[in-house]
Protein backbone atom coordinates (compact mmCIF):
# COMPACT_ATOMS: atom_id res chain seq x y z
CA UNK A 1 0.00 0.00 0.00
CA UNK A 2 2.90 2.49 -0.66
CA UNK A 3 1.26 5.68 -1.20
CA UNK A 4 3.73 7.61 -4.27
CA UNK A 5 3.76 10.88 -4.47
CA UNK A 6 1.49 12.66 -6.55
CA UNK A 7 -1.91 10.67 -5.25
CA UNK A 8 -2.70 12.75 -2.16
CA UNK A 9 -1.88 17.08 -2.09
CA UNK A 10 1.38 18.83 -0.47
CA UNK A 11 -1.00 20.57 2.24
CA UNK A 12 -2.46 16.89 3.57
CA UNK A 13 0.96 15.22 2.89
CA UNK A 14 2.77 17.65 4.88
CA UNK A 15 0.28 18.01 7.59
CA UNK A 16 0.18 13.97 7.63
CA UNK A 17 4.25 14.34 7.83
CA UNK A 18 3.70 16.43 11.19
CA UNK A 19 1.53 13.75 12.62
CA UNK A 20 4.01 11.19 11.85
CA UNK A 21 6.45 13.49 13.66
CA UNK A 22 4.85 13.49 16.53
CA UNK A 23 3.61 9.89 16.64
CA UNK A 24 6.96 8.58 16.33
CA UNK A 25 7.59 10.57 19.23
CA UNK A 26 5.17 8.89 21.20
CA UNK A 27 6.37 5.75 20.08
CA UNK A 28 10.13 6.19 20.79
CA UNK A 29 8.81 7.49 24.65
CA UNK A 30 6.38 4.41 24.71
CA UNK A 31 8.98 1.38 23.24
CA UNK A 32 11.15 2.76 26.26
CA UNK A 33 8.88 1.08 28.44
CA UNK A 34 8.11 -2.23 26.46
CA UNK A 35 11.84 -2.59 25.53
CA UNK A 36 15.31 -3.64 27.56
CA UNK A 37 18.44 -5.10 27.11
CA UNK A 38 16.92 -8.35 25.95
CA UNK A 39 14.76 -7.76 23.59
CA UNK A 40 15.97 -4.60 22.06
CA UNK A 41 18.08 -6.43 19.79
CA UNK A 42 14.81 -8.33 19.12
CA UNK A 43 13.27 -4.92 17.43
CA UNK A 44 16.40 -5.49 14.84
CA UNK A 45 15.20 -8.77 14.24
CA UNK A 46 10.86 -7.71 13.82
CA UNK A 47 11.95 -4.93 11.29
CA UNK A 48 14.43 -6.47 9.21
CA UNK A 49 11.94 -9.41 8.89
CA UNK A 50 9.08 -7.16 7.91
CA UNK A 51 11.12 -5.54 5.39
CA UNK A 52 11.90 -9.40 3.73
CA UNK A 53 8.27 -10.21 4.14
CA UNK A 54 7.28 -6.99 2.47
CA UNK A 55 9.63 -7.99 -0.80
CA UNK A 56 7.01 -10.85 -0.82
CA UNK A 57 4.31 -10.23 -2.64
CA UNK A 58 1.42 -12.42 -3.01
CA UNK A 59 -1.35 -12.77 -5.67
CA UNK A 60 -4.46 -11.87 -4.57
CA UNK A 61 -6.67 -12.55 -8.27
CA UNK A 62 -7.54 -10.46 -11.24
CA UNK A 63 -4.13 -9.53 -11.49
CA UNK A 64 -3.51 -7.95 -8.47
CA UNK A 65 -0.80 -9.01 -5.27
CA UNK A 66 -0.66 -8.05 -1.85
CA UNK A 67 2.28 -7.87 0.78
CA UNK A 68 2.64 -7.96 4.58
CA UNK A 69 2.84 -4.53 6.07
CA UNK A 70 3.85 -6.34 9.66
CA UNK A 71 2.01 -3.19 11.65
CA UNK A 72 0.07 -6.51 13.78
CA UNK A 73 2.95 -9.10 13.74
CA UNK A 74 5.62 -6.50 15.45
CA UNK A 75 3.10 -5.36 17.71
CA UNK A 76 2.18 -8.68 18.90
CA UNK A 77 6.03 -9.98 19.34
CA UNK A 78 7.87 -6.82 20.41
CA UNK A 79 4.74 -4.27 21.46
CA UNK A 80 2.67 -1.72 19.99
CA UNK A 81 5.30 1.24 20.39
CA UNK A 82 8.16 -0.69 19.62
CA UNK A 83 6.13 -2.09 16.69
CA UNK A 84 5.09 0.69 14.84
CA UNK A 85 8.36 2.31 15.27
CA UNK A 86 10.41 -0.60 13.70
CA UNK A 87 7.93 -0.75 11.17
CA UNK A 88 8.58 2.96 10.63
CA UNK A 89 12.47 1.81 10.18
CA UNK A 90 11.12 0.00 6.85
CA UNK A 91 9.27 2.43 5.91
CA UNK A 92 12.47 4.91 6.02
CA UNK A 93 14.44 2.49 4.27
CA UNK A 94 12.28 1.57 1.44
CA UNK A 95 11.68 5.33 0.57
CA UNK A 96 15.38 6.37 1.26
CA UNK A 97 16.91 3.67 -0.65
CA UNK A 98 14.75 1.50 -2.39
CA UNK A 99 12.19 4.66 -4.05
CA UNK A 100 9.47 2.91 -2.56
CA UNK A 101 6.74 5.11 -1.38
CA UNK A 102 6.92 8.82 -2.40
CA UNK A 103 9.63 11.10 -0.08
CA UNK A 104 6.22 13.47 -0.07
CA UNK A 105 3.89 10.63 0.96
CA UNK A 106 6.02 9.38 4.05
CA UNK A 107 4.16 10.57 6.86
CA UNK A 108 0.89 9.26 5.46
CA UNK A 109 2.87 5.94 4.65
CA UNK A 110 4.04 5.67 8.26
CA UNK A 111 0.46 6.35 9.35
CA UNK A 112 -1.53 4.02 7.54
CA UNK A 113 1.21 1.21 7.80
CA UNK A 114 3.10 1.90 10.96
CA UNK A 115 0.53 3.49 12.91
CA UNK A 116 -2.72 2.40 12.22
CA UNK A 117 -2.28 -1.45 11.62
CA UNK A 118 0.23 -1.64 14.96
CA UNK A 119 -2.42 0.50 16.41
CA UNK A 120 -5.65 -1.55 15.08
CA UNK A 121 -3.67 -4.94 15.01
CA UNK A 122 -2.57 -5.04 18.46
CA UNK A 123 -6.17 -3.45 20.05
CA UNK A 124 -7.72 -6.51 18.21
CA UNK A 125 -5.25 -8.79 18.99
CA UNK A 126 -5.64 -7.30 22.66
CA UNK A 127 -9.92 -8.08 22.23
CA UNK A 128 -9.87 -11.54 20.57
CA UNK A 129 -6.85 -12.83 23.19
CA UNK A 130 -9.40 -12.10 26.05
CA UNK A 131 -12.07 -13.74 24.43
CA UNK A 132 -10.13 -17.17 23.99
CA UNK A 133 -8.93 -19.39 26.45
CA UNK A 134 -5.60 -17.95 28.55
CA UNK A 135 -3.29 -20.46 26.80
CA UNK A 136 -0.18 -19.80 24.11
CA UNK A 137 -2.07 -21.48 21.48
CA UNK A 138 -4.67 -18.55 21.76
CA UNK A 139 -1.76 -16.57 20.92
CA UNK A 140 -1.18 -16.64 17.50
CA UNK A 141 -4.56 -17.13 16.47
CA UNK A 142 -5.71 -13.43 17.95
CA UNK A 143 -2.34 -12.47 16.23
CA UNK A 144 -3.44 -13.17 13.13
CA UNK A 145 -6.94 -11.64 13.17
CA UNK A 146 -5.43 -8.61 14.50
CA UNK A 147 -3.36 -8.58 11.49
CA UNK A 148 -6.61 -9.44 8.93
CA UNK A 149 -8.34 -6.48 11.00
CA UNK A 150 -5.60 -4.02 10.14
CA UNK A 151 -5.35 -4.33 6.51
CA UNK A 152 -9.13 -2.99 5.63
CA UNK A 153 -8.58 -0.57 8.20
CA UNK A 154 -5.51 0.69 6.88
CA UNK A 155 -7.16 1.21 3.66
CA UNK A 156 -10.23 2.86 4.87
CA UNK A 157 -7.57 5.25 6.88
CA UNK A 158 -5.86 5.71 2.93
CA UNK A 159 -9.78 6.58 1.29
CA UNK A 160 -9.81 9.55 4.15
CA UNK A 161 -6.80 10.49 3.03
CA UNK A 162 -7.93 10.66 -0.52
CA UNK A 163 -11.24 12.25 0.75
CA UNK A 164 -9.22 15.47 2.59
CA UNK A 165 -6.42 16.16 0.01
CA UNK A 166 -7.20 13.56 -3.14
CA UNK A 167 -5.44 15.18 -6.64
CA UNK A 168 -8.27 13.65 -8.86
CA UNK A 169 -11.80 14.01 -8.23
CA UNK A 170 -13.48 10.71 -8.15
CA UNK A 171 -16.59 9.31 -6.54
CA UNK A 172 -15.16 8.25 -3.33
CA UNK A 173 -17.73 5.78 -2.89
CA UNK A 174 -16.05 3.19 -5.44
CA UNK A 175 -12.38 4.32 -4.34
CA UNK A 176 -13.55 3.20 -0.50
CA UNK A 177 -15.38 -0.50 -1.99
CA UNK A 178 -12.45 -0.95 -4.09
CA UNK A 179 -9.95 -0.37 -1.73
CA UNK A 180 -11.69 -2.49 1.17
CA UNK A 181 -12.80 -5.14 -1.35
CA UNK A 182 -9.16 -5.76 -2.31
CA UNK A 183 -7.46 -5.30 1.04
CA UNK A 184 -9.84 -7.42 3.02
CA UNK A 185 -8.09 -10.43 0.22
CA UNK A 186 -4.76 -8.96 1.39
CA UNK A 187 -5.91 -9.28 5.06
CA UNK A 188 -6.41 -13.02 5.00
CA UNK A 189 -2.31 -13.00 3.62
CA UNK A 190 -1.36 -10.97 6.37
CA UNK A 191 -3.59 -12.44 8.72
CA UNK A 192 -2.17 -15.77 7.97
CA UNK A 193 1.52 -15.28 8.04
CA UNK A 194 1.38 -13.12 10.97
CA UNK A 195 -0.43 -16.12 12.71
CA UNK A 196 2.37 -18.59 11.56
CA UNK A 197 4.87 -15.88 12.36
CA UNK A 198 3.58 -15.50 16.15
CA UNK A 199 3.02 -19.16 16.08
CA UNK A 200 6.79 -20.18 15.09
CA UNK A 201 8.48 -18.05 17.38
CA UNK A 202 6.10 -19.04 20.37
CA UNK A 203 7.41 -23.14 19.60
CA UNK A 204 10.62 -22.29 20.42
CA UNK A 205 10.95 -18.51 22.89
CA UNK A 206 7.83 -17.85 24.19
CA UNK A 207 9.42 -15.49 26.57
CA UNK A 208 10.89 -13.38 23.63
CA UNK A 209 7.04 -12.14 21.85
CA UNK A 210 5.47 -9.29 23.97
CA UNK A 211 1.65 -10.85 23.56
CA UNK A 212 2.68 -13.60 25.56
CA UNK A 213 3.80 -12.61 28.48
CA UNK A 214 1.27 -12.48 30.76
CA UNK A 215 0.84 -16.00 30.04
CA UNK A 216 3.83 -17.20 30.92
CA UNK A 217 4.98 -18.44 34.55
CA UNK A 218 7.38 -15.22 36.26
CA UNK A 219 10.95 -15.55 34.81
CA UNK A 220 13.10 -16.27 37.33
CA UNK A 221 10.50 -19.44 37.56
CA UNK A 222 11.37 -20.66 34.16
CA UNK A 223 14.93 -19.94 34.73
CA UNK A 224 15.66 -22.01 37.03
CA UNK A 225 13.61 -25.15 36.51
CA UNK A 226 16.34 -26.34 33.73
CA UNK A 227 19.03 -26.13 35.98
CA UNK A 228 17.04 -28.17 39.08
CA UNK A 229 16.38 -30.85 36.39
CA UNK A 230 20.43 -30.87 35.56
CA UNK A 231 21.15 -31.25 39.11
CA UNK A 232 19.11 -34.07 39.22
CA UNK B 1 28.36 -25.93 37.34
CA UNK B 2 30.29 -23.30 40.33
CA UNK B 3 26.90 -21.19 39.78
CA UNK B 4 23.78 -22.62 38.40
CA UNK B 5 22.00 -19.12 38.37
CA UNK B 6 24.84 -17.57 36.21
CA UNK B 7 25.14 -20.42 33.98
CA UNK B 8 21.53 -20.83 32.96
CA UNK B 9 21.57 -17.05 32.25
CA UNK B 10 24.55 -17.05 29.97
CA UNK B 11 23.03 -20.34 28.40
CA UNK B 12 20.03 -18.18 28.36
CA UNK B 13 21.51 -15.49 26.27
CA UNK B 14 23.75 -17.39 24.20
CA UNK B 15 19.86 -19.45 23.25
CA UNK B 16 18.74 -16.01 22.25
CA UNK B 17 22.19 -15.00 20.27
CA UNK B 18 21.09 -17.89 18.49
CA UNK B 19 17.67 -17.70 18.19
CA UNK B 20 18.43 -13.94 16.61
CA UNK B 21 21.01 -15.31 14.24
CA UNK B 22 18.15 -17.92 12.77
CA UNK B 23 15.92 -15.59 12.76
CA UNK B 24 18.21 -13.14 10.86
CA UNK B 25 19.34 -15.71 8.36
CA UNK B 26 15.14 -16.38 7.45
CA UNK B 27 15.20 -13.08 6.42
CA UNK B 28 18.40 -12.85 4.55
CA UNK B 29 16.82 -16.06 2.45
CA UNK B 30 13.93 -14.43 2.18
CA UNK B 31 14.85 -11.07 1.10
CA UNK B 32 17.61 -12.53 -1.04
CA UNK B 33 16.35 -15.77 -2.60
CA UNK B 34 12.40 -15.80 -2.14
CA UNK B 35 11.87 -12.68 -2.99
CA UNK B 36 12.58 -13.44 -6.70
CA UNK B 37 9.43 -15.58 -7.18
CA UNK B 38 7.23 -13.18 -5.45
CA UNK B 39 4.00 -12.07 -7.55
CA UNK B 40 4.77 -9.09 -9.71
CA UNK B 41 1.16 -7.97 -9.99
CA UNK B 42 0.47 -4.63 -9.04
CA UNK B 43 -0.51 -4.17 -5.39
CA UNK B 44 -3.52 -3.35 -4.06
CA UNK B 45 -3.34 0.26 -4.09
CA UNK B 46 -1.91 0.23 -8.07
CA UNK B 47 -4.41 -1.82 -8.88
CA UNK B 48 -6.99 0.60 -7.53
CA UNK B 49 -5.54 3.65 -8.72
CA UNK B 50 -5.79 1.91 -12.31
CA UNK B 51 -9.34 1.01 -12.44
CA UNK B 52 -10.67 4.12 -10.51
CA UNK B 53 -8.70 6.41 -12.54
CA UNK B 54 -6.48 8.26 -10.46
CA UNK B 55 -2.54 6.43 -11.92
CA UNK B 56 -2.08 9.33 -13.62
CA UNK B 57 -1.31 11.38 -10.72
CA UNK B 58 1.37 9.22 -9.44
CA UNK B 59 5.03 11.17 -9.62
CA UNK B 60 8.41 9.89 -10.59
CA UNK B 61 10.08 8.87 -7.12
CA UNK B 62 12.78 11.79 -6.31
CA UNK B 63 15.06 8.99 -6.23
CA UNK B 64 14.43 6.73 -8.84
CA UNK B 65 17.51 6.89 -10.16
CA UNK B 66 19.64 5.32 -6.79
CA UNK B 67 21.35 2.40 -6.85
CA UNK B 68 18.87 -0.07 -5.29
CA UNK B 69 15.82 1.66 -6.34
CA UNK B 70 13.20 -0.52 -7.15
CA UNK B 71 15.09 -3.35 -5.10
CA UNK B 72 17.33 -3.61 -8.05
CA UNK B 73 21.18 -3.30 -7.39
CA UNK B 74 22.19 -0.89 -10.09
CA UNK B 75 24.55 -2.30 -12.91
CA UNK B 76 24.06 -5.97 -11.71
CA UNK B 77 22.18 -7.53 -14.59
CA UNK B 78 21.28 -10.81 -13.82
CA UNK B 79 17.84 -10.13 -12.22
CA UNK B 80 18.16 -13.08 -9.93
CA UNK B 81 20.89 -11.60 -8.21
CA UNK B 82 20.59 -8.03 -8.93
CA UNK B 83 17.06 -8.43 -6.77
CA UNK B 84 18.83 -10.77 -4.09
CA UNK B 85 21.34 -8.50 -3.47
CA UNK B 86 19.06 -5.15 -3.07
CA UNK B 87 17.12 -7.62 -0.76
CA UNK B 88 20.17 -8.79 1.53
CA UNK B 89 21.26 -4.79 1.70
CA UNK B 90 18.01 -3.96 2.68
CA UNK B 91 17.80 -6.63 5.32
CA UNK B 92 20.96 -5.74 7.08
CA UNK B 93 20.52 -1.83 7.28
CA UNK B 94 16.94 -2.24 8.28
CA UNK B 95 18.23 -4.60 11.56
CA UNK B 96 21.29 -1.87 11.75
CA UNK B 97 18.80 0.92 12.10
CA UNK B 98 15.93 -0.29 14.22
CA UNK B 99 18.10 -2.58 16.35
CA UNK B 100 20.10 0.83 17.35
CA UNK B 101 17.24 2.97 17.80
CA UNK B 102 15.67 0.42 20.16
CA UNK B 103 19.08 -0.12 22.05
CA UNK B 104 18.98 3.40 22.27
CA UNK B 105 15.87 3.77 23.96
CA UNK B 106 15.55 0.84 26.06
CA UNK B 107 15.52 0.56 29.66
CA UNK B 108 18.94 0.63 30.93
CA UNK B 109 20.27 -1.59 33.94
CA UNK B 110 17.61 -4.89 33.00
CA UNK B 111 14.92 -5.66 34.31
CA UNK B 112 12.94 -3.93 37.41
CA UNK B 113 14.22 -6.41 40.18
CA UNK B 114 18.34 -5.95 38.88
CA UNK B 115 17.51 -2.09 39.71
CA UNK B 116 16.28 -2.82 43.34
CA UNK B 117 19.86 -4.26 44.23
CA UNK B 118 22.05 -1.36 44.54
CA UNK B 119 19.39 0.50 46.60
CA UNK B 120 19.38 -2.72 49.04
CA UNK B 121 23.49 -2.45 48.82
CA UNK B 122 23.24 1.35 49.37
CA UNK B 123 20.98 1.26 52.42
CA UNK B 124 23.77 0.06 54.78
CA UNK B 125 26.30 2.59 53.51
CA UNK B 126 24.08 5.42 54.01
Amino acid sequence: MHVPDGFIDAPTSVAAGGVALIGVAACLRGARRELDERTAPMAGLVAAFVFAVQMLNFPVGAGTSGHLMGGALAAVLIGPWSGALAVTVVLLVQALLFADGGLSALGINVILMAFVTSAVGYATFRLVAGLLPRRLPSVPMAAGIGAFVSVPVAALVFVGFYAIGGTTDLSLGAVASAMIGVHLLIGIGEGVITALTVGSVIAVRPDLVYGARDLLPAQQLELRRPATEEAV
Amino acid sequence: MSTPAAEVSTGRSRRTKLFLLAGLLVALVLAGVISYYASADPDGLTKVSEDEGFAASEEAHDLEDSPLAGYETKDVDNERLSGGMAGVIGVGITFVVAGGVALAVRRRGGSADDRADPVESDAPRA
